[in-house]
């Protein structure tokens, strides 16, 4: 939530609202669990249908490559942890530490893109994807798979780039010093939603990647 | 019964205790500082793991690798909601308030699969 | 000047520079002047009527295509409209009812203008989200509305949008459904808004046991808002990509369950019907001690009341799917949940009823409708229990027994206090006051009108006559015509009623401040109020519906300067901001 962090004010601005940061982070944390539900949904379904079809999500599964799922899991748990990090720096007022830690997330963000990329494409390549030409070829429990697949790391990698936007744009406020030590709400906010995306992540590795 | 001035009553309604120095901005937060170490020693609580999952993700025990899987991915979640988020350090009012969320869907788990498991 | 934020931790001890108080919330002319300074305000007053115009609006369009249904119901076979537009014409009432009227009227108007005042507030906590809420309301409204001239014409699916028609369909279901995806996003920003305000912003020595009941109903249904709505918005989400790329995932021609998305959809959809109510039940708790001139009855049941209501509204949705093909265990299972609800919503109407027992009764429009809506309500509760029923439900489902009980419950329910709510706070929110008895003659044209119009439907529905049929057997014509006749006069009341509100706005005399001696702090503060509601924001010292002596220091600065200890407030024994 962007909110306006003026103190004092001279002018009597209507609707100008004063800094509360633990209201910010309250609302911060609704949102975020709008975004756990919104996923939440699709975690439902994906239960449903791993229950109905067993066999068929050991089947497609076989097709994901764990080595690239296990690695963007690494990045963005280094991401987190830069992002963490991040925070700390600007709260002992080190604001170059704190902006290169900011890169070096939004730099994972851009690595997990890309592996994406080339997962999602060699995948396609392979005629696997929604009304594709593999999935003729397979059983309702296959096409289940990669339908929720396709949805949930789409959906997720959409989250990704919002983070990574969302981060660009706390850059712009510490470089602007709209952020500083004792103003940084806006960051951990930021921080939140971020880590959001690498939990969201957490659980969607072993759910596609690891079953065997 | 106990009475008091309103102005003297006034102080309980405050919503932040007395500030440490460095934060008298009124409405700021106040974030314990966490020290760098923590946050590398969960990053390296959340390596491992990982990586326990994926080996014994190899080891084809059925459907033990989905509870240990789920179990794990759980605690790495419990890693990153506590010291990452900071909800180690929050007010009881907001861990109440995660509860409830993770309680909602729970429950949609449970009354899905009351169908689900019984067709 | 003193520093803004010292407000958070205690009121100003000298009086601010009043500039902006000095006109109400209707002249003021700020950053923005004329017609922006509508559109790009945070005013929450403003936004209130913003959301006020807008949802009227819909409502008309949507209860304009209620009639024309009810035209083409006054014959069997075709009447005035072929059966494809038909289908069209109940999905976008429906769509348009439920997300742009229901579902937002009280939060979004009354909640948004009464709610921050009764808590003591200049504003919410986060007035700019809360114009954008207003503008994705607009967005979703328009979306709903473009879906019937695009594409083929709108869904035809009903505004359940059950797979698999929903995913073949040819009409533009794509369009309906993101104009309610849309709207789901408006109520969230709406609830998180409610929710942080709530917490934060109570003036002080307002503990939550201090809150007046239509805060605390606010509150529960922003719960629900934030975390029922974003299960729909993926759901809808998820028949667009069906519909776009064919996933799978609901299509059971590539291994999809129908019964997954039912399930899906009724888990927001469900507890969707107590956001509708529960504000309706906090504004019925504020007009009564207001009318009755004493403390509501059972305050803090009430109060747990509503968060019961919007927890066991979590675990009920199942009863929406009784004939779906649900497991018999599921099945169970959500009839024995459906019934624990009717319980907390027996204890508020117990209350409720004894608020009135040997009260000194001022008899008034508001209270009038609120009595209708009791009678009303109950009708609609009790049928519910009845569709809650297993063995009943097989029989009644999707009859018009269910189109009966859902309209007394959400038009003759929410509809009512939507109205009582507009006779209660017209002279707070415009400053003038309408013709009572107008509105009394307008109200009873309203209710008989709604009874002939939706009790034939409860007689049709248990003699077989399905729902959402074109079509139906020479049998039910006769109830067809008087539900018909009914629809006429219901809405002529509605008009007539609108009309005399409409007068007032124009050409009315002016209200004073408090014209019903109500005791909560909206009628503290002038008629119609200022930008910022408060010159120095209060200290709450009791209850809200105290009508024996003042339970609110309005201005801390003078009032307590000068006292030994004479104003003394209790501090509660939590603390005041959470």
């Amino acid at each position: 939530m962007n909110q306006e962090n003026e103190l004092a004010v001279e002018h009597h601005e209507v609707g100008h609202v004063h800094r509360d940061d633990e209201g910010s982070k309250l609302g911060m944390w609704l949102f975020l669990f709008t975004e756990i539900l919104l996923f939440g949904g699709l975690f439902v379904l994906y239960s449903g249908y791993r229950f109905a079809y067993p066999e068929g999500f050991v089947a497609a599964a076989a097709e994901m490559n764990t080595f690239i799922g296990a690695i963007n899991t690494l990045i963005l748990l280094t991401s987190s942890l830069s992002v963490a990090l991040a925070i700390a720096a600007l709260q002992r007022s080190q604001k170059k530490l704190c902006t290169s830690l900011l890169w070096f997330t939004i730099l994972c963000g851009f690595a997990f893109l890309i592996n994406k990329y080339f997962e999602w494409s060699h995948e396609i390549g392979n005629g696997i994807y929604p009304k594709g030409p593999a999935l003729d070829n397979m059983s309702s429990g296959e096409i289940i798979y990669f339908g929720l697949y396709f949805t949930m790391t789409g959906l997720h990698g959409l989250h990704v780039i919002v983070g990574m936007t969302f981060i660009g744009i706390i850059l712009s406020f510490i470089y602007r010093d709209k952020i500083t030590s004792t103003n940084y709400q806006k960051l951990e906010n930021a921080g939140l939603y971020w880590h959001l995306v690498d939990l969201i992540w957490i659980f969607l590795f072993p759910l596609f990647y690891l079953i065997h | 019964m106990a009475e008091q001035t309103a102005e003297h009553a006034l102080e309980h309604y405050a919503p932040e205790h007395s500030a440490p120095a460095e934060q008298h901005a009124a409405g700021a937060g106040h974030a314990h500082m966490q020290g760098y170490g923590t946050y590398f020693m969960v990053w390296l609580g959340l390596v491992a793991f990982t990586a326990v999952t994926v080996t014994i993700a190899g080891l084809n025990l059925g459907s033990v690798t989905l509870i240990t899987a789920l179990v794990i991915a759980s605690v790495k979640s419990f890693l990153v909601i506590t010291y990452f988020m900071h909800v180690k350090n929050d007010s009881a009012i907001l861990k109440v308030f995660i509860g409830i969320c993770l309680l909602v869907f729970v429950i949609i788990m449970v009354l899905t699969f009351s169908d689900l498991s019984f067709r | 000047m003193a520093n803004e934020t010292a407000e958070l931790h205690a009121p100003e001890l000298h009086a601010p520079s009043a500039n902006p108080n000095e006109v109400s919330y209707l002249e003021y002319q700020g950053k923005h002047k004329g017609i922006l300074g509508w559109l790009l305000t945070t005013d929450h007053k403003r936004i209130a009527l913003l959301y006020l115009m807008a949802v009227m609006t819909f409502f008309f369009v949507a209860m304009t295509l209620g009639i024309l249904m009810r035209l083409e119901m006054l014959t069997p076979g075709e009447t005035i409209m072929k059966p494809q537009t038909y289908n069209s014409v109940f999905t976008v009432h429906g769509v348009i009812m439920v997300f742009l009227f229901i579902i937002p009227g009280l939060p979004a108007i009354f909640g948004n203008f009464i709610m921050p005042i009764q808590i003591g507030a200049k504003d919410v906590a986060f007035p700019r989200l809360n114009l954008f809420s207003w503008y994705l309301y607009i967005a979703g409204g328009s979306l709903a509305i473009l879906s019937l001239f695009t594409g083929g014409g709108a869904a035809d699916t009903g505004w359940t949008f059950y797979v698999p028609y929903s995913i073949r369909s040819a009409q533009n279901v794509s369009m309906t459904t993101s104009a309610a995806f849309v709207l789901g996003f408006s109520s969230i920003v709406t609830g998180i808004n409610f929710v942080v305000t709530i917490h934060r912003l109570r003036a002080p020595g307002m503990s939550w046991f201090r809150m007046p009941l239509f805060v605390w109903a606010l509150y529960a249904t922003s719960w629900i808002q934030v975390l029922a709505t974003p299960v729909i918005g993926i759901t809808l989400a998820l028949i667009i990509l069906e519909r776009w790329i064919g996933i799978g995932v609901f299509d059971p021609a590539l291994g999809g369950d129908p019964i997954l998305y039912q399930h899906m959809f009724w888990i927001y959809s469900h507890p969707a019907v107590y956001i509708m109510i529960l504000p309706a039940m906090g504004v019925v708790s504020e007009i009564l001690p207001t009318f009755a001139r004493k403390d509501i009855f059972g305050y803090k049941q009430i109060a747990i009341s509503s968060l019961a209501i919007a927890i066991i509204g979590y675990l009920v949705w199942g009863h929406h799917m009784f004939v779906s093909g649900m497991s018999d265990t599921g099945r169970v299972v959500f009839s024995l949940l459906t019934f624990l609800v009717a319980i907390p919503t027996g204890v508020k109407v117990f209350n409720w009823v004894a608020t009135l027992y040997k009260a000194s009764i001022k008899f008034s429009a508001p209270l009038y409708f609120v009595l209708a809506f009791i009678f009303i309500f109950s009708v609609g509760g009790l049928t519910g229990l009845v569709l809650g029923t297993l063995a009943t439900d097989v029989h009644l489902t999707d009859t018009y027994f269910v189109v009966a009980h859902f309209h007394y419950v959400m038009f003759g329910g929410m509809g009512t206090i939507f109205f009582a709510s507009l006779h209660y706070w017209f002279p707070k929110v415009f400053g003038k006051m309408y013709s009572e008895k107008t509105a009394i003659i307008a109200c009873t044209v309203f209710i008989v009108g709604f009874n002939m119009l939706y009790f034939p439907m409860f007689i049709m529905g248990y003699l077989g006559m399905p729902r959402r049929y074109f079509d139906y057997l020479p049998q039910y014509q006769g109830y067809h015509v008087f539900a018909t006749v009914g629809s006429w006069v219901m809405v002529s009341g509605i008009v007539f009623m609108m009309g005399n509100l409409l007068y007032a706005l124009l050409k009315g005399p002016k209200a004073p401040d408090n014209p019903w001696g109500g005791t909560t702090l909206e009628w503290r503060v002038p008629s119609p109020p200022p930008v910022e509601n408060f010159d120095e924001i209060p200290i709450v010292t009791g209850g809200p519906y105290v009508h024996d002596r003042p339970t609110y220091i309005m201005k801390p600065s003078v009032e307590l300067k000068h006292t030994n200890g004479d104003k003394t407030i209790k501090p509660t024994t939590e603390e005041a901001v959470h």
